[in-house]
């Protein structure tokens, strides 16, 4: 029902609040395009995994009051909607932003099955998605969609990152520890991978049902496995339990994992987590200047360190300020914008990073182990790692 | 005792059906099309609140498996018509309900030997291990939850396809079938609880040792009411799919189960219309929260507590009552306030 | 015995423990008072967070738990008296809304209260260290301070029940809710009281948890369900069977935990594995069929 040919009270006030923001550039053209970007954020604020939401929010604040308040000359408007984790109302949700709210582009979101209903919406509405975390395979594989990008990961990626590096580290034999969930099996399937590719021996999965936190069975039967090191996939509160059971079993393999397992976790880990290694397309002890910078910036605008849910939301924005920029501001140049954002080589504070044909992140992936709290990165596992991307057609 | 309290007792009750029918036949034409879409859900969320109720009021069956059927039903379109594949909706609906039917007669023929309570943790215990089959395997597409294709809408031969439509009426044709499913099921079941099988149910909510000297076969009657329930909520959640194209294990949870139940308690228990009116205004409450606050989930919580406190039987029960004896009453008694006068019903407690 | 087998079998002894001071709360609610309280799992949170609290300002363990308990008590009373104090007439429905209501309620107010971070709360250094159970396997030393708490605890609880004045009026309610009336006592007081200390109860898990799980949102729900399995087949209002019935799931569930994902490869084996994964639920429904009010609840 969206009126075509009248206008309606509310577009009139938006221009009129856009054209006061550019009252000083003369021509009408630019008034035409001062119109501000609205930016739906569906993340979730409520419930396990709120802070996450609450850092990819301040991360894109930043970089677009960094830019000036504007992304390619227009001014932006952000739309917060809480997304609960709750998968079953991520399709109500996403038209809520998509229809209700007219949004030009939706960040979003964290929960893989709510990523789910928002791919669904947005891949009949066309609304122009970048994913600042959920990391199921699927949506930059074989659903891939020319209007959803993703600076986060795919579970693969830093999986088959710490299996790989594992291998060549000289391990002969390991075992994967995770939920019984997608994420799990997606990451515990990118660990075998990458640790046979490199000669190793992937003796078996063991898994528990998400997101229970039992993990005394499982760990009592890695004595019997044989094998020189673990991998686990676990996040949140079942990262920090789990790897704390894991240190007081004073199991002989080391264990290792994706660096969710002591991602934003260390200080309730604490030296239960020393000398894990693990690998992420993040740490704590990035060199460089773009780094220091954001992490000196985000600390000063959230009160607290930011993390690789920071990096992955400034880098969302960043993303969809070199699209805009690009096609200066003009969102109905959708060829334009979608082949620039493709094409973005951008710097992040994790590094460079650029786009896979199925519009997903190429990145380090680094080896960090805990070292005082830390996650400090101790080398790079691969170099520039790209999503096979398996089944996308575009 | 009769059971025709639970239907609009005069033509008023009937009329104000009658237009609020009306009333939403004609509102796609005057709203945006994201309203289109909320009050889909909307209705969507009343089928499974009328299925509910044919246990809760009809029969004071309290099941928490109930969700787990409305997800069946939805996954049964998933199996049926997979992404790519579309099947017509004249074989994906029958099919939806006789499966959700079936899991419902199983699950009610092992459980309705317990009462009260333990039938609510039996049925507890069902839903959670239909919720796992789904959950923890790769059967219905894992945990993440898997597209489909949504059912073509055809009936004697004729099919409609909403691609026709101009891009901001697509929503319409969900919407008239959910209008058409919601009104169905409300006739149907208003005739159910009428009939003579109505009638048993209500003496077994009452008395059940009664209705059983009496000589009927009561766990027949209960396992007919948890079979019948249970195919009107896999009928809603064909529904479900048919709207989203998505399933998700989380549509079989119990706290779909406990939503459902949520919202006939709010509309009122006594009364067959109180499940449209309560799963209408629990939608309405998540969304003004949403536009009022970030806190949506505090707003809700805030809300229920009040509706619970002062709203004894619901929305349908509100009844004017001159204040004055209202704050009387309060003052002698020293108790909350009681918005309803309607008696509640007189439950026997011998299921505790 | 393996080792394997033996230290699953101290795993499921901790777990079942916990679940019972969890349960034991709840079974007294509901058979004193005829509440359901889903809320429940709340308080276990709130447990937590208050030992999480106290540990960060204080530095001692010993100092929070008794803190957490008497703030449980206070809170339980509070409830009591101004809110479920006026629900005990109602039907089992509008305690289930009232409940989950309060269940939103609390997380909301806590996380606008402390925020969602995930918080840890440190082991007490003199039980910081892992006891060698077979060569391979260690068990944390904490681990065996919770069961032995808990076993304490259950020992007073016992005593109190069964040994005091109290205790029997309050199994005499729970047989028999007309009793408390005929014999002339104040029935209000012990709601009171019994609902104080089932909060306590489920606080105090909360605390003791918080050094093996950490503090985080949501904490509560996933234990609620279980424990309401707990009492089911414990039977509704029985403390002693609450106990056997919290040892028997704990054991059920990690066993079949342990066990169940090496069926994967059967045939139909996700699904088998699966539902290993449900065993305590199959024991649930199986008992309850056999015996329609739980191991230990009076006969129908």
């Amino acid at each position: 029902m969206l009126n075509h040919g009248s206008i309606n009270r509310r577009r009139l006030l938006r221009v009129g609040g856009g054209s006061l923001v550019a009252a000083t550039i003369p021509t009408t053209w630019a008034i035409a395009q001062a119109k501000p970007v609205k930016v739906g954020l569906m993340l979730p604020y409520s419930g396990t995994f709120a802070q996450l939401g609450e850092n990819i929010t301040h991360a894109v604040e930043m970089l677009v009051a960094e830019k000036g308040g504007t992304l390619g000359g227009r001014p932006v408007q952000f739309v917060r909607l809480d997304d609960e984790s709750k998968p079953e109302a991520g399709p109500q949700n996403a038209e809520r932003l998509v229809k209700k709210d007219n949004v030009d582009v939706l960040i979003g979101t964290v929960h893989s099955g709510v990523q789910m209903g928002i791919h669904k919406v947005v891949r009949e509405s066309g609304t122009l998605t970048i994913i600042p975390n959920a990391g199921n395979n699927d949506v930059t594989r074989s659903l891939c969609a020319r209007n959803v990008f993703r600076t986060s990961f795919t579970n693969w990626q830093p999986a088959y990152g710490m299996g790989l590096a594992l291998a060549k580290k000289g391990v002969k034999r390991a075992a994967f520890i995770t939920w019984d969930y997608a994420a799990g099996q997606e990451s515990g399937a990118g660990f075998k991978e990458g640790f046979e590719k490199g000669g190793g021996t992937f003796v078996r999965m063991l898994t528990l049902n998400f997101p229970e936190t039992n993990f005394q069975p499982l760990l009592a039967q890695v004595p019997g496995l044989d094998v020189d090191a673990i991998g686990a996939f676990f996040a949140g509160g079942g990262a920090v339990q789990f790897v704390k059971e894991y240190a007081a079993a004073q199991l002989k393999p080391a264990l290792c994992g994706a660096g969710f397992l002591t991602e934003g976790t260390l200080p309730a880990q604490g030296k239960a987590a020393e000398g894990i290694e693990t690998a992420l397309h993040y740490g704590d002890n990035l060199t460089g200047a773009k780094n220091e910078a954001f992490m000196k910036a985000f600390r000063a605008k959230a009160g607290r360190d930011a993390d690789v849910y920071a990096v992955q939301g400034y880098d969302a924005a960043q993303l969809l300020a070199a699209g805009l920029d690009a096609v200066k501001g003009d969102l109905d140049n959708e060829a334009g914008l979608y082949k620039a954002m493709r094409g973005a080589k951008l710097e992040s504070p994790r590094g460079p990073i650029s786009f896979s044909d199925s519009q997903n992140v190429i990145q380090n992936i680094y080896l960090r182990r805990v070292e005082n709290g830390l996650n400090k990165v101790v080398g790079v596992a691969v170099e520039s790692l790209a999503d096979p991307g398996t089944g996308c057609k575009m | 005792m009769s059971s025709s309290h639970m239907l609009p007792q005069s033509w008023i009750g009937w009329c104000a059906l009658a237009v609020g029918a009306l009333v939403l036949a004609i509102l796609p034409f005057y709203v945006p099309s994201y309203y289109v879409g909320l009050t889909t859900v909307a209705m969507i969320a009343a089928m499974l609140a009328l299925s509910v109720h044919l246990l809760v009021g009809g029969a004071g069956m309290v099941s928490l498996c109930h969700g787990a059927f409305y997800g069946v039903g939805a996954y049964t379109v998933f199996f049926l018509s997979p992404e790519g594949s579309p099947q017509p909706t004249w074989l994906t609906l029958p099919a939806a309900m006789l499966v959700s039917g079936l899991c419902a007669l199983v699950v009610g023929a092992l459980s309705i030997r317990t009462k009260g309570f333990f039938f609510l943790m039996v049925t507890l215990a069902f839903g959670q291990m239909l919720f796992t089959v789904l959950h923890d395997t790769k059967l219905g597409g894992g945990t993440d939850g898997a597209y489909l294709a949504k059912p073509i809408l055809s009936l004697f031969g004729y099919t409609f396809d909403p691609m026709s439509l101009p891009r901001s009426q697509r929503s319409f044709p969900a919407y008239y079938v959910a209008l058409g499913q919601l009104v169905v099921t409300y006739l149907a079941l208003a005739f159910l609880l009428r009939s003579l099988f109505g009638r048993v149910l209500h003496g077994i909510k009452l008395n059940e040792h009664r209705m059983e000297a009496l000589g009927y076969n009561t766990g027949l009657y209960k396992l007919g009411a948890f079979t019948i329930a249970g195919v009107f909520a896999g009928a809603a959640g064909h529904m479900w799919s048919l709207q989203s194209g998505f399933v998700n294990p989380e549509l079989l949870a119990w706290h779909k189960s406990a939503e459902a139940l949520l919202m006939i308690l709010l509309g009122g228990i006594n009364s067959l219309a109180g499940a449209i009116i309560g799963a209408f205004a629990f939608t309405a409450l998540g969304e003004v929260a949403l536009s009022l606050t970030d806190r949506k989930l505090l707003v809700q919580g805030l809300v229920v507590l009040l509706a619970v406190i002062v709203l004894r039987h619901g929305i349908a029960g509100i009844r004017l009552r001159d204040p004055r004896r209202w704050l009387q009453s309060i003052r002698s008694s020293g108790k909350w306030p009681n918005l309803t006068v309607r008696k509640p019903v007189q439950e026997a407690r011998q299921n505790d | 015995m393996s080792a394997a087998l033996l230290s699953q079998l101290l795993n499921g002894l901790q777990y079942g423990l916990l679940l019972f001071l969890i349960a034991s709360g709840l079974t007294l609610v509901f058979g004193v008072l005829g509440i359901i309280n889903l809320a429940h799992g709340s308080l276990f949170m709130i447990g937590a967070y208050i030992v999480f609290f106290v540990v960060s300002k204080v530095g001692s363990l010993w100092i929070a738990i008794p803190v957490a308990v008497i703030c449980g008590l206070a809170l339980g009373a509070l409830l009591e008296r101004f809110l479920f104090r006026h629900f005990y007439d109602r039907e089992h429905l509008d305690q289930v809304l009232l409940t989950f209501a309060l269940i939103l309620i609390f997380e909301e107010v806590r996380s606008l209260l402390v925020g969602n971070d995930f918080h840890s709360v440190p082991v007490p250094a003199i039980l910081d260290f892992s006891v060698p159970i077979t060569g391979t396997f260690s068990y944390a030393a904490y681990r065996l301070f919770v069961i032995a708490m808990c076993l304490v605890v259950a020992a007073v609880l016992f005593y109190w029940i069964e040994r005091t004045k109290m205790g029997a009026i309050i199994r005499a309610a729970a047989e028999k809710p007309e009793i408390v009336d005929i014999l002339g006592i104040d029935a209000r007081r012990i709601h009171l009281v019994v609902f104080a200390v089932g909060a306590a109860l489920a606080v105090m898990a909360g605390g003791l948890a918080a050094p093996l799980t950490s503090v985080y949102p949501n904490m509560g729900s996933g234990l609620l369900i279980i424990s309401f399995v707990v009492v089911v087949v414990g039977g509704l209002g029985s403390v002693s069977g609450a106990f056997w019935a919290a040892l028997l799931i704990g054991l059920i569930d990690t066993l079949g935990k342990a066990y169940g994902s090496s069926l994967v490869s059967l045939p139909l084996g996700q699904v088998l594995a699966a539902l290993a994964s449900m065993s305590v639920y199959i024991v649930m429904v199986a008992i309850l069929l056999f015996r329609p009010t739980g191991l230990f609840g009076r006969r129908a």
